[in-house]
């Protein structure tokens, strides 16, 4: 084998393994940034009225969704973030919960937050002192707007894009 | 290096452009990194045989092959079972089992006489074998994928786990050292020519226990607590449980004489408490009592001895191997040698003189590797397995119950706590220590486990990004996520405040 062959193949065997690296950290990059893709592609009908916006949205949004944030903005736990997924959000005393509240108010499953075709929905899971939608107290499953903050007891918490 | 990013793009493009669904589930992003990884092992051994044959010889890609073929079956079990696992961790750890089994046949390459070594068979010797105990890893791993569909079926069993855990760490202890006894360190139960390593499996099944038993407990342990110095502190009855793993843990230390597999497990419960209460606090206690135990232990070797005399001789090669370096400090010495001989670049895959380390299948299999490929190399290796703990972290931080939070931060942690262990130990950051590196070194045991360990990991990750509203593939494989319930009119009675 000539010695020419050998460098080559050292240092290209070298380059490749940091190609290999690059590419996963691309497809890792390209995984979060297809997220945020999705996002901005809902976070423009959110003026719209969502009960009544949701059913002309096109079929392609059907998985994403407005929201991606649920800022706790008032109570113990104020400052709590926590980043929107696809999975219901429950709300309560009860440790199993998503977001776990020591509020005195609130029971121990308290509501939840349910998305639906890119729409958050709030829902009172049958709480002693119950739960508000801004001022407006929360009977059925509910559309959130972004920004109207959801009231549990001493805690206020608000969908955030 | 932005030479080496250009190309990163192209082969995700194609897995984007088949459809939205694919797009989300990246399953073809998954494949194209395997493949490249798969071309990346062949290359490695085309390029020893290069260097060690001088020619390259017709068959050289065959392990490769065999490789890619066990990896692709497990790739199609995650399609077909976990289809929104995360991507990027198949290709990164197929990468480092390839190259461990192409650095073993590299090792059995230069054993061989030189006459004989171009018809040295493909699958022969200990490369053959670790390919052998891959493709055995690699079932397991996917039978667990299998039986396991949701990751919260496993804390149903986490007391059981969890004594498991506690028997497979003592066994090795209990028995005479003529069985369980490995260059000092008693962490075997070697059954004729066959050993294996009890302590890899109870790694997983004692994580499994903490992460269960801290969802439970972790409101009383963050929330109970008193201030002191700026950071909270935990009231005196709730160290019960981190004092106890600390107490196991230095009784490891002292009957198996391995000072990693004690780091290792009580860091790993360590950090699964920290990540339960997100107190630092007990960052601090733990380190206090980890160096405090060793420390103690170090004294206690020189002075007492005994069962501490072991643990004295490695602290005393860790500080100054060249004090005796052809006798208790030569492997040490050899490994920085070897590692400082590869320089930046390396000797080139074959080039190397990795048949002078002791042990360079096993613990030494980093300098041995890094001797060829250089400080260049070793670091993207270093970058693959920060990846691959990266991407468990990602899971823990996506997945949206507790018990999976921990147990996949916890697996993710300790899997990169066990690479510093043994990379620290060999380039004499921390005294060296028996563990092996995950899916790089020689044996069975340590490859399983570590299998299974991701085989978790891709269970949790699928978990966390598995789109819950909106059907899509996974429906079907999930009886818990059912249809929400209606809850209209449910009654509410309002106190006013």
């Amino acid at each position: 084998m000539p010695e020419l062959v050998i460098t080559v193949a050292r240092f290209g065997f070298l380059i490749l393994l940091w190609i290999f690296v690059f590419t996963v950290v691309g497809v890792i990059r390209r995984d979060l940034f297809a997220g945020a893709r999705s996002g901005r592609l809902v976070a423009a009908p959110r003026a719209v009225g969502a009960s009544t916006g949701q059913a002309a949205k096109p079929a392609k949004v059907k998985r994403g969704r407005a929201a991606h944030q649920l800022v706790v903005t008032a109570g113990q736990l104020a400052g709590t973030k926590i980043t929107l997924g696809e999975a219901q959000i429950t709300i309560g005393r009860a440790e199993d919960s998503t977001l776990v509240i020591t509020d005195d108010y609130a029971s121990a499953r308290h509501a939840r937050l349910v998305p639906r075709e890119g729409q958050w929905y709030v829902e009172d899971l049958g709480s002693t002192n119950g739960t508000y939608l801004d001022r407006a107290k929360v009977s059925g499953p509910t559309p959130v707007p972004l920004g109207v903050p959801i009231r549990i007891g001493r805690t206020s918490l608000e969908l955030r894009p | 290096m932005t030479v080496a990013a250009t190309p990163a793009p192209s082969p995700a493009t194609a897995g984007e452009q088949s459809g939205v669904r694919l797009a989300r589930s990246r399953r073809n992003a998954e494949l194209y990194l395997l493949l490249l990884a798969m071309v990346l092992v062949a290359a490695y051994g085309a390029t020893v045989e290069a260097n060690l044959l001088d020619t390259v010889t017709s068959d050289f890609w065959m392990p490769a092959a065999a490789l890619g073929a066990v990896f692709l079956g497990l790739h199609l079990v995650i399609r077909f079972l976990a289809p929104f696992a995360d991507p990027a961790l198949l290709p990164a750890v197929a990468l480092l089992n390839g190259l461990g089994v192409g650095f073993l046949r590299r090792i059995d390459l230069g054993d061989a006489p030189v006459a004989e070594r171009e018809s040295l068979a493909v699958f022969a010797g200990q490369g053959g074998r670790q390919l052998a105990w891959t493709l055995g890893a690699v079932i397991l791993a996917a039978g667990l994928l299998a039986i396991m569909r949701d990751h919260r079926s496993i804390s149903r069993y986490a007391y059981t786990l969890g004594l498991a855990g506690i028997v497979l760490v003592m066994i090795p202890a209990v028995l005479p050292s003529s069985i369980s006894e490995i260059n000092g360190a008693k962490l075997w139960v070697r059954v004729g020519s066959f050993s294996i390593q009890p302590g890899e499996f109870a790694k997983l099944a004692l994580l499994v226990f903490f992460a269960y038993y801290l969802v439970r407990k972790r409101e009383v342990l963050s929330l109970a607590s008193r201030r002191f110095l700026g950071i909270d502190f935990p009231r005196g009855r709730d160290l019960g449980p981190v004092v106890g793993v600390w107490l196991i843990s230095v009784l490891v230390l002292v009957f198996e004489k391995d000072l990693g597999t004690s780091l290792l497990y009580f860091g790993m419960f360590v950090v699964t408490l920290y990540i339960a209460t997100e107190r630092v606090s007990w960052l601090l206690i733990g380190l206090v009592l980890f160096f405090g135990g060793a420390y103690l232990a170090y004294v206690l070797g020189s002075t007492v001895g005994g069962p501490f005399a072991n643990f004295y001789v490695r602290a005393e090669i860790w500080l100054d191997p060249f004090a005796d370096p052809t006798n208790k400090g030569y492997q040490l010495v050899q490994g920085l040698l070897a590692l400082g001989t590869g320089g930046l670049f390396g000797a080139g895959p074959g080039g190397g003189q990795p048949e002078i380390l002791p042990e360079v299948q096993n613990d030494f299999i980093f300098a041995g590797i890094g001797e060829e490929i250089g400080l260049f190399g070793l670091s993207a290796l270093l970058v693959v397995y920060l990846l691959i703990v990266e991407r468990g972290l990602r899971a823990a931080l996506a997945v949206r119950d507790s018990f999976g939070k921990l147990l996949a931060g916890g697996l993710a942690f300790t899997l990169g706590l066990q690479v510093f262990v043994i990379v620290g130990g060999i380039s004499k950051l921390i005294p060296l220590t028996g563990q092996t590196t995950p899916f790089l070194s020689a044996g069975g045991s340590s490859l399983m486990a570590n299998w299974l360990l991701i085989a978790v990991l891709l269970r949790v990750s699928d978990g966390a990004r598995r789109p819950v509203t909106g059907g899509g593939g996974g429906k079907a494989a999930r009886p818990s996520g059912g249809p929400p319930e209606q809850l209209h009119g449910a009654p509410t009675e309002v106190i006013k405040p």
